[in-house]
């Protein structure tokens, strides 16, 4: 049922954004997965199996990503999600990944001893080839440590097709360069309900 | 002066299938992008040495980058590209002076061989900019299959002080060639053309 075409995976390393130099660099990584849209230009009523399938896939990404921080990937501190579903097929196709794409990165922190109480945020859309996606990002363990609300913007060149999607995943080692505009700090995450 | 990064960010594109066929091997492109403060930004500068030895700096960091991403020993990398996208306080002869004197010898180096001309390609643009970065055959400008062209950006650079550097390596051509030429099995590798 799942039929991948193309992998894209993006490391960004910052290491200076203007001001002091950060003490230590900002890694954030991302993967996608470009795969055929099995419904596209028809109406399915039952998307759950489509769902289930994606498990595998979903696990092979987030362990690609880890891969990709390295060993930096005992530091993941936020992550997010998303897809661009091509314009043969309907937003809601893009909508099964919250459950293979979220939950497959947050078992796969969690084995590694990281915390993940928190929702991971996510985006959908439906777009053109090369279309480009603001991903959102905010802390793995309490949605409300507002140094880590931040956004990746992804996007696969030539991607998705008409009759393609494309899912995405997001992780990064820590919070904004220089991030300073208060509220719950990671010091105070008391991780009980995944919000603060 | 070594060069002023910013940020370094490496993106690779694999594919597995197109038109419903697998590629096989899967085709793996890199790109390794560095976004540098541009030393000459905002004013003329009639020697541009100090962006000539950016750019000896960036070919080995960057060739380095791509090779690490594709998980190959540098000798394996089939074509390569360079590109480079200056922000609005800059000219394009800083473009220039960054990918054409000095950053090939190290790229090469780091591939063991590169007898072709990288191609390249430079504009001016914003923040977010995609430029298509050329590619061609290492060590044969002439191998018809692996001419080809792979898309990059930074979504916050460059900066009009900027400069986005990139650097691409690839373990093959297009995913399914079949418009003839030269073949890579006929390369000879002597002369970087055939």
């Amino acid at each position: 049922m799942i039929e991948v075409r193309r992998i894209y995976t993006e490391l960004e390393e910052i290491l200076h954004e203007g001001g002091p130099a950060p003490a230590r660099t900002l890694l954030r990584g991302s993967v996608a997965a470009v795969i055929t849209n099995p419904f596209a230009g028809r109406y399915e009523p039952d998307l759950i199996p489509f769902m289930d399938a994606l498990q595998p896939l979903g696990l092979a990404m987030a362990e690609r990503l880890v891969a990709l921080m390295g060993p930096h990937a005992g530091a993941i501190e936020s992550y997010g999600k998303g897809g661009i579903v091509g314009a043969g097929g309907e937003v809601e196709h893009g909508h099964v990944w919250h459950v293979p794409g979220g939950y497959a990165m947050r078992n796969l922190l969690e084995k590694r001893g990281i915390s993940t109480k928190a929702i991971v945020p996510s985006n959908t859309k439906v777009g053109v080839p090369g279309a480009r996606i603001d991903i959102p990002l905010t802390h793995v363990n309490a949605s409300y440590v507002r140094s880590h609300f931040d956004t990746m913007e992804l996007g696969v060149p030539g991607g998705p097709a008409s009759d393609e999607i494309v899912f995405f995943l997001a992780m990064t080692t820590g919070a904004r360069i220089h991030a300073r505009v208060g509220g719950l700090r990671k010091e105070e995450i008391k991780g009980l309900d995944g919000l603060r | 002066m070594p060069a002023k990064i910013r940020k370094l960010v490496v993106q690779v594109d694999e594919t597995l299938r197109e038109m419903g066929r697998p590629v096989e091997p899967p085709v793996r492109r890199a790109v390794a992008l560095a976004v540098i403060e541009n030393p000459c930004a905002g004013r003329y500068v009639e020697k541009l040495d100090e962006l000539v030895a950016i750019g000896e700096e960036l070919g080995e960091l960057l060739g380095r980058k791509c090779v690490e991403a594709l998980g190959i020993p540098g000798g394996q990398a089939e074509s390569y590209g360079k590109a480079a996208i200056v922000g609005e306080d800059g000219e394009l002869e800083h473009a220039a002076a960054i990918l054409h004197p000095k950053l090939g010898a190290p790229l090469r180096k780091v591939l063991e061989k590169g007898a072709a001309l990288i191609p390249s390609a430079k504009k001016r643009g914003g923040p977010g900019t995609a430029i298509d970065v050329p590619l061609g055959h290492k060590d044969a400008a002439w191998v018809r299959s692996h001419f080809d062209a792979v898309e990059a950006r930074v979504s916050d650079a460059p900066r009009a002080n900027e400069i986005v550097v990139a650097v691409s390596v690839t373990t093959g051509g297009r995913p399914l060639p079949r418009i003839g030429g030269l073949q890579k099995h006929e390369i000879k590798g002597e002369d970087g053309l055939r």
